[in-house]
């Protein structure tokens, strides 16, 4: 943390420097705010007409500076030597961290078990499930990108090309040829894997950068593609009329030809069923992914991920293929993420290209670095952050957007490493807390 | 043969556009190494203050069409460039030792942040704006088909130039430049020899904004209509031409805005208009792939 | 076994490299480089700073593909390699060559003992059946990480780092990190391993260490060894062959006692002071 400090935290800083930084402050809010929020251009009939809003804006400038002030008075107390209190605090947060490192399997176990009785609470709505299943949704592709760009260390800004392209092989296999979702969603991650090592091939010899960029190109053509190929995707209407899924082959309908999921139950019908069922369907793939990746984190080519993203060159050097291991990363990312669209466009019972914006990419992305890159943990957390918290400020709908964007760069300015930066050994020689027989290790400088 | 060189002029007329936001893209690529994400939304912001200008000129009766212009392009490139600076300095400062994911995770937050902005404070409808300049020249006719060359297309391509030329003027003959060459090569080594690193580092980011704001007014003047949504598509755009160029090069940066924006115009007009897109970033691949630093950037000996 | 451990007789040529030239754009950094290295003994190549030592060992190791050149490595085993048209990662895994950096390349927040354990990485594969058998637990897979576990462990012992095996490998002081780089690299199993400044940066006592690690290397394994190194109390100590660049090119090849006394090495070193600082 200390790496960030800013000129203006030097010991030396005085109240002087805090006046002439909230001058600054001022000038620059202001002339940031004059265009936007002083003025406004509206239309009128065709035309396009002035308006102001000098009052509000002089409120929001005025807020920066006082904030900024704030901010600046908080630091200039912390690094006067005669403030121990934050320090205990830190321990306190460290021992804390420590706890949750030890336990960290304990606390996933309690998390699971908390999902899988979810349902069945006293509080939960259909609302709480639906919610719960996005979520889910979300943990999933956050736990599968986390493959790509946590371990391998591959940057994937197009990961949604993936997921989109296992909702349209759900979708039009089921409403072309009728096939059943059992049937369909391991090809949907089949073909989304087919997709990741046709562009993985070419592309993953590229620096990082150029990774970055190709595989937003890669996402934004498939959307492009499906908007565009009306014969073939239905463009920009969609496809609709996709099948719910059934309970493997019980239908939650009231009535059907066949028996229904609450007549083989002897249950009174109730339109929940379907709800929770799909909630525990993503939970249990969900649930795949994250077996998954911790177990393939134990393997070769778990390890050869995690060894590519510290150093291609001496990978390199040890006879490991970079771009087999790449490919293999880049195709199983996206394998997952093809099981996650096809279970989304069974739920939603209707796929359009809308759904597979670069803001999803952007998102799930988001989810993997602010959680901490490659801790599965950390991916939960942060998608709690960004998919449930949202929905608390429904009321502020139209900020919503403005405040996970101004929260992604907070939290990365705070905590570069994000919210669970650490990282847990493979394979240990020593156990854990033995402190006689292996030498205690020095505090990594996060 | 007249639609061609239609389109050649319609192409060189958008790559222009293109070339200008690529430079913001591959000077600050050039200097700390990440790829700016909010530059594409810079432009969007750059191309709203050049029509409120217009608005508030247009309010104080002022009709002078050069006048508006010098103003309204100053003005987009003074706010515009403090916006640069702002961002810089609020979302991607902080963080120059942390590892390279978390600044581009902050730069697309910065850009989620100030697309919504823009739509919260401007309003998510389509800004349109009458024509200011109107009329232009017919070079040639050919079988029906007049080559028309309009007065705006001119004042674009006239202003690229300029800019060009007293932009490599600035990094190739002035200290300025210098430290920014420096930066590039060694960001330590240029502190340790004097070298203002964060000040060098801010006004490249001033520079590729203001240059991004020219774009934007440009924009405005030559569709007429600018809406929050722009920048994303633009900015991708841009990034492109400027891998395409060779990253970190300037004259690359140009010409690889130049050849998106042909490569745009005659896919549009030749085959299909609706996967213009995709031709641009399908050329992107493939000179990545034969060619992975870019046209005119310099071959990178891997350091072992 | 390893395969380096099928001893043949010692002394027999491992890598024979003829005529290597390696230019970059107007700059030749080798120039008609030819030398031979021999089983079972250390091979050193010296040079003032900029002499084109480490454009040999990335020409060797796959880096950097020569301009002109044979590049022959005898595998006691597999036959003939022509490493010049090789792919970098297919010199490690398929010709058996090993080596390290003169920057040390680890990785850093993987620990100690994942570190040997992914350089064991292709025989890991083939038991895990490309993950299938590890995903489904499958003791096939369970035994060969215990022996991939016995093998890194035999060479923490060598390098003394079994105390350390759970740190992060970033966090080691740095001698203990080049020792940790010579072991990775060991658990290829070369038959030639290429060691790029290893002393550098070491104290007195640690290069002295070091000294002992790589003869032991040569003796118990009947390996090859090529060494590129500045400090020459390590050279001088240790070597059977010592290989002289300047420029780029071959100026000495012999035996440290005739390389030590031959007149043009002495020049090279000391008649011509101005010799550019790069580290190529």
């Amino acid at each position: 943390m200390s790496e960030i400090r800013i000129k203006t935290d030097a010991p030396e800083a005085s109240f002087r420097d805090v006046a002439k930084d909230a001058l600054l402050t001022a000038v620059v809010a202001l002339v940031l705010a004059v265009p936007f929020i002083g003025l406004k251009s509206d239309s009128v009939g065709i035309a396009l007409a002035l308006q102001t809003r000098w009052a509000e804006m002089f409120a929001i400038v005025g807020a920066v500076v006082a904030g900024r002030v704030l901010i600046s008075l908080f630091r200039l107390r912390r690094v006067q030597p005669r403030t121990p209190q934050p320090q205990k605090r830190a321990g306190a947060k460290e021992l804390a961290a420590a706890w949750g490192g030890k336990h960290i399997v304990l606390i996933g176990v309690a998390g699971f078990a908390f999902a899988a009785a979810l349902p069945f609470m006293p509080f939960s709505s259909r609302y709480t499930i639906d919610i719960g299943t996005t979520f889910l949704i979300y943990v999933m592709l956050g736990w599968g990108l986390n493959i790509v760009v946590g371990l391998a260390g591959l940057l994937d800004l197009g990961y949604v090309a993936f997921y989109a392209v296992g909702a349209y092989s759900y979708a039009l296999l089921s409403t072309e040829l009728g096939w059943s979702f059992w049937v369909c969603l391991p090809l949907a991650g089949l073909f989304a894997a087919m997709f990741g090592v046709i562009l993985g091939f070419p592309v993953l010899r590229l620096r990082g950068d150029y990774l970055a960029i190709v595989t937003l190109g890669f996402g934004e053509i498939i959307r492009v593609v499906l908007t565009n190929w009306v014969e073939f995707s239905k463009g920009p209407n969609g496809i609709s009329g996709i099948p719910r899924p059934s309970f493997f082959g019980f239908s939650f309908a009231r009535e059907a030809e066949s028996t229904t999921f609450h007549e083989l139950f002897g249950i009174a019908y109730s339109s929940q069923h379907r709800i929770v069922f799909l909630y525990f369907l993503i939970l249990a793939l969900a649930g795949l992914t994250n077996w998954f990746t911790l177990r393939m984190r134990k393997l070769p080519t778990g390890r050869a991920w995690e060894a590519l993203r510290e150093d291609e060159i001496a990978c390199r050097s040890l006879g490991i293929n970079p771009t087999n291991v790449k490919l293999s990363a880049f195709a199983l990312g996206a394998m997952f993420a093809g099981f996650a669209g096809s279970f989304f466009s069974t739920r939603q019972g209707f796929v359009s290209p809308e759904s597979f914006t670069f803001m999803e990419s952007a998102i799930i992305l988001a989810i993997v670095v602010l959680g901490g890159m490659g801790s599965q943990m950390g991916v939960v957390l942060a998608a709690f952050a960004l998919v449930i918290l949202p929905e608390w400020f429904r009321d502020f709908q139209q900020y919503r957007m403005l405040l996970f964007g101004v929260a992604m760069v907070l939290i990365m300015v705070l905590k570069p490493t994000g919210v669970m930066g650490s990282r847990e050994p493979t394979i240990r020689l020593h156990k854990k807390d033995q402190g006689s027989a292996a030498e205690a290790q020095p505090e990594t400088a996060r | 043969m007249a639609y061609f060189i239609q389109q050649l002029i319609n192409g060189l007329t958008l790559g222009a556009i293109y070339g200008l936001i690529a430079i913001g893209y591959t000077m600050v690529y050039g200097i700390i190494g990440m790829i700016n994400f909010a530059h594409g939304e810079i432009y969007m912001i750059g191309a709203f203050i050049s029509v409120i200008t217009f608005l508030v000129l247009q309010a104080a009766g002022i009709g002078f069409v050069p006048l508006i212009l010098v103003v309204m392009l100053i003005a987009s490139m003074l706010f515009t460039a403090v916006y640069g600076w702002s961002v810089e300095r609020v979302a991607y400062r902080p963080l120059r030792r942390a590892p390279r994911l978390a600044a581009l995770i902050s730069a697309i937050g910065m850009s989620i942040a100030l697309q919504n902005y823009v739509q919260l404070t401007q309003g998510a409808r389509v800004k349109a704006l009458a024509p200011i300049i109107s009329g232009g020249v017919t070079l040639f006719e050919q079988d029906g088909f007049a080559v028309r060359l309009s007065f705006l297309q001119i004042f674009i391509i006239i202003l690229t130039m300029a800019l060009m030329a007293g932009f490599s003027y600035l990094i190739d003959r002035t200290p300025l430049g210098r430290q920014q060459r420096a930066c590039e090569q060694d960001r330590t080594m240029a502190s340790l020899v004097g070298v203002n690193v964060d000040r060098t580092i801010s006004t490249t980011f001033v520079m590729g904004a203001a240059l991004a704001a020219v774009a934007g007014m440009m924009v405005t003047l030559y569709y007429g209509v600018v809406d929050f949504f722009i920048g994303f598509l633009a900015g991708v755009k841009a990034f492109t031409a400027a891998v395409l160029g060779g990253i970190g090069s300037l004259p690359g940066a140009m010409l690889g805005g130049l050849l998106i924006g042909l490569i745009e115009a005659f896919w549009s007009a030749y085959f299909s208009i609706e996967y213009k897109d995709v031709a641009a970033f399908s050329i992107l691949v493939l000179v990545l792939i034969f060619r992975p630093t870019g046209l005119l950037g310099k071959p990178e000996i891997e350091k072992v | 076994m390893t395969a380096a451990q099928t001893i043949a007789a010692q002394g027999e040529a491992l890598l024979e490299v003829e005529h290597l030239t390696m230019r970059f754009g107007g700059l030749t950094a080798i120039d008609d480089l030819s030398f031979t290295a021999r089983r079972g003994e250390i091979t050193s190549i010296i040079g003032p700073n900029g002499a084109g030592k480490t454009t040999v060992f990335n020409c060797l190791t796959g880096f950097y593909k020569p301009t002109v050149g044979r590049l022959k490595l005898s595998h006691p085993t597999k036959g003939e390699h022509y490493l010049e048209r090789m792919e970098g990662f297919r010199i490690a895994q398929v010709a058996d060559i090993g080596r390290t950096f003169q920057n040390i390349r680890l990785f850093p927040k993987m620990t100690v003992l994942e570190n040997l354990i992914v350089a064991q990485h292709n025989a890991l594969m083939r038991a895990s059946m490309f993950a299938v058998a590890g995903l489904l637990g499958l003791s096939r897979y369970r035994n060969a990480e215990k022996a991939a576990v016995e093998k890194a462990c035999h060479w923490l012992e060598k390098v003394n780092l079994v105390e350390r095996a759970d740190w992060e490998a970033g966090n080691l002081p740095y001698g203990d990190q080049r020792r940790l780089e010579i072991a990775r690299a060991m658990c290829i199993d070369p038959v030639l391993l290429c060691l790029d400044e290893p002393a550098a940066g070491l104290n007195p006592r640690e290069s002295l260490e070091l000294n002992t690690l790589l003869k032991a290397i040569r003796d118990e394994q009947g390996i090859g060894v090529l060494l590129i190194e500045h400090d020459m109390s390590v050279v001088m100590g240790i070597s059977d062959h010592i290989v002289v660049l300047d420029h780029g090119r071959k100026i000495s090849d012999g035996d440290p006692a005739f390389v030590r006394n031959d007149p043009t090495v002495i020049k090279a070193y000391l008649g011509e002071e101005e010799g550019e600082d790069d580290h190529a």
